[in-house]
């Protein structure tokens, strides 16, 4: 017999299930505090709700076939050959730099590491590993409006992309 | 020497002026016997977190070049003038940028206390992973200095984390883009990628959000880590008595084996050191300043858009292999070898304390090295020309063609040089995996200065 036997009125199997019990309940509190931590930093303002409306202008201002930048906005309205309408973040997909427009070339051409886009946003050369993020667009009364705020992902241009007037 | 009970008599007779210097400094304020240099180590506050005496061997600079102490007094100079700068700037995107060009241009020795915090913070950088070379090349993290290499490799990544929040804070174009770059490439972690990226940026992009976690990151939590991550490895380097004794290739110990006070002998070597260092520091700082560029514009993408310069190694990795291999695959994978060195060790010869494992051992790593340096250029250079550079292979194949073939080759590579050392070169296990680290540890500094010095507009390959 041990002293501890002595001592507790216990089992050893059930001091050794207490402790397990006391040490997993230890371990929870940490994962809480770590979990308060990481809730605490998680991104604050320009949440879900911040997403605001850019009213572009009417649709005859912009030509088809053009790029027109919105820097408050951050992104670019392109209005394809065929009069559709589709707004591209600026944002690189490759690593996040801003890409212009270079009119002459008809392409967006990212300064940091030569990704570039057509004026639907597809890869035209890589690195970048994905089509320019989209905005929703919608024509109401012949007014262009962008929501910004809510980039949607995707992989290439696909028709249904497109709002058209 | 110390004052005891019997001294309080004549105590008395003193004058008050000299009571309050006794009452201050209780015994010898320059020792002049070696029994008061002891007891001034013994109770003097700092001092006596060090060792009375000291194995005369460790002594030699070229045993340690004394990088460990070097980042100490790196950290205390970065503390001291980045508390200076706290005074001044103001952790806003608004504000940010005015308030450097204040202290670069109207703050009394402004300009001076940056530079020294810019020319500290990056050479930290330098001198903690020639520490940690030094410690692998002499066998410092064997016996019961392996988990202290693991505190190390911590404290390495608390200061490149220091050093890249700091990176943020002038709000200059160079600063926002390769904070936009390097937080770009951790969207190529799968899974957690996007969402990690959205807690360190504090959002979906670069701002007041990014920058005041930068900043708090820097000024306090970083700083908290580094003094309690140093500690520990200090007091473990004490408890495991001190650095490693230096042997010749043949084990015999160099130098003196008897010990010495550690006050004078090492002390002053300290010193000497710190002082020398603190003076690179102003002349650098003076000479050659920190960097402040145009004011961060997030409409402009600079050409080229470079990662801080310890980064820059994985943003050349990018250009030619997948990104999830680049930036999530391969650094884990050397992070992961970086920490089980220690424990990759056989029992069948000590090596500690030996430059190289043993005479073969510095062979191997001198021609492994240069081997190393031909890989990484001759690497990215065929890459680039022949294969020409990740740009011609279509983002669906990309992860095959770029990514598991490459990594499967690399890993296969290595087991048949490892192979090859021990069969065909007589290697050792300990003097195989040596090899190897110096082989790795080239091809990445190779590409380090690749991507620093070699690349240009559109990160094409350039002559500097």
């Amino acid at each position: 017999m041990t002293s501890e036997d002595k001592s507790g009125n216990g089992s050893p199997t059930r001091r050794r299930i207490l402790a397990v019990l006391a040490g997993t309940l230890g371990l929870v509190a940490l994962a809480e505090m770590a979990w308060i931590a990481l809730a605490f930093m998680r991104p604050r303002g320009r949440r879900r709700g911040a997403v605001g409306m850019i009213v572009a202008g009417p649709v005859d201002r912009f030509a088809p076939g053009s790029v027109t930048a919105f820097p408050e906005g951050r992104f670019y309205l392109a209005r394809l050959k065929d009069g559709g309408f589709l707004a591209l973040d600026r944002t690189c997909t490759h690593l996040g730099c801003t890409v212009p427009w270079v009119a002459s070339q008809e392409r967006f051409v990212c300064p940091c590491h030569a990704s570039a886009f057509d004026i639907r946003g597809d890869v035209l050369s890589p690195p970048a590993p994905r089509a320019l993020d989209l905005l929703p667009v919608r024509i109401e009364n012949g007014i262009v409006k962008v929501e910004t705020g809510r980039p949607i992902r995707r992989r290439r241009f696909q028709r249904d992309q497109v709002t058209r007037g | 020497m110390p004052m005891t009970e019997k001294d309080q008599g004549t105590e008395e007779r003193r004058s008050l002026p000299a009571r309050v210097w006794r009452s201050i400094f209780r015994g010898p304020v320059v020792p002049r016997t070696d029994q008061e240099r002891k007891w001034v180590v013994f109770n003097t506050l700092v001092l006596h977190l060090r060792p009375i005496r000291v194995p005369a061997s460790t002594l030699k600079f070229s045993h340690t070049f004394g990088l460990g102490g070097s980042c100490l007094v790196l950290f205390l100079l970065l503390a001291a003038t980045g508390l200076l700068m706290m005074f001044v700037y103001v952790p806003s995107p608004e504000r940010a940028y005015d308030s450097v060009v204040a202290l670069e241009d109207d703050v009394a020795f402004g300009s001076l206390v940056r530079g020294v915090h810019h020319w500290s913070a990056n050479l930290l950088v330098v001198f903690a992973a020639l520490h940690m070379l030094r410690v692998f090349l002499t066998g410092g993290f064997l016996g019961p200095r392996q988990f202290n290499w693991i505190v190390g490799l911590c404290l390495l990544l608390w200061v490149l984390a220091a050093n890249f929040t700091g990176y943020l804070l002038p709000w200059d174009q160079l600063s926002y883009w390769a904070i936009t770059i390097s937080t770009g490439m951790v969207t190529y972690l799968p899974g957690a990628g996007p969402g990690l990226q959205e807690i360190v940026r504090g959002g979906g992009e670069i701002g007041a959000a990014t920058l005041i976690n930068f900043y708090a990151l820097h000024t306090t939590f970083l700083p908290i880590l580094f003094l309690s991550f140093g500690a520990w490895h200090f007091w473990r380097v004490r408890k495991a008595k001190g650095v490693v004794r230096p042997r010749r290739a043949d084990g015999s110990p160099a130098g003196p084996e008897e010990s010495v006070l550690f006050l004078p002998n090492l002390l002053l070597r300290e010193v000497a050191l710190a002082l020398a260092l603190l003076a690179g520091m102003v002349v650098l700082a003076t000479l050659l300043g920190a960097p402040l560029g145009e004011r961060a514009n997030p409409g402009m993408s600079p050409n080229p858009a470079k990662a801080p310069w310890y980064f820059v190694g994985f943003q050349e990795l990018l250009l030619h292999l997948h990104p999830f291999f680049a930036v999530c695959v391969i650094p884990l994978c050397a992070a992961l070898a970086l920490a089980l060195l220690p424990y990759l060790r056989t029992e069948e010869e000590d090596a500690t304390g030996i430059w190289f494992r043993s005479a073969r051992g510095r062979r191997l790593a001198a021609w492994t090295a240069g081997l190393g340096a031909l890989l990484g250029v001759g690497g990215v250079l065929f890459d680039e020309l022949v294969l020409t550079g990740g740009r011609a292979v279509d983002a669906s194949g990309a992860f095959v063609a770029r990514g598991l073939v490459p990594f499967a080759l690399l890993l296969v590579g290595l087991a048949l040089f490892a192979r090859f050392l021990r069969r065909r070169r007589g290697a050792t296990r300990d003097e195989a995996v040596l090899a190897i680290f110096c082989l790795l540890a080239v091809v990445f500094v190779a590409l380090t200065v690749i991507g620093y010095g070699f690349r240009g507009e559109g990160m094409a390959l350039r002559w500097p």
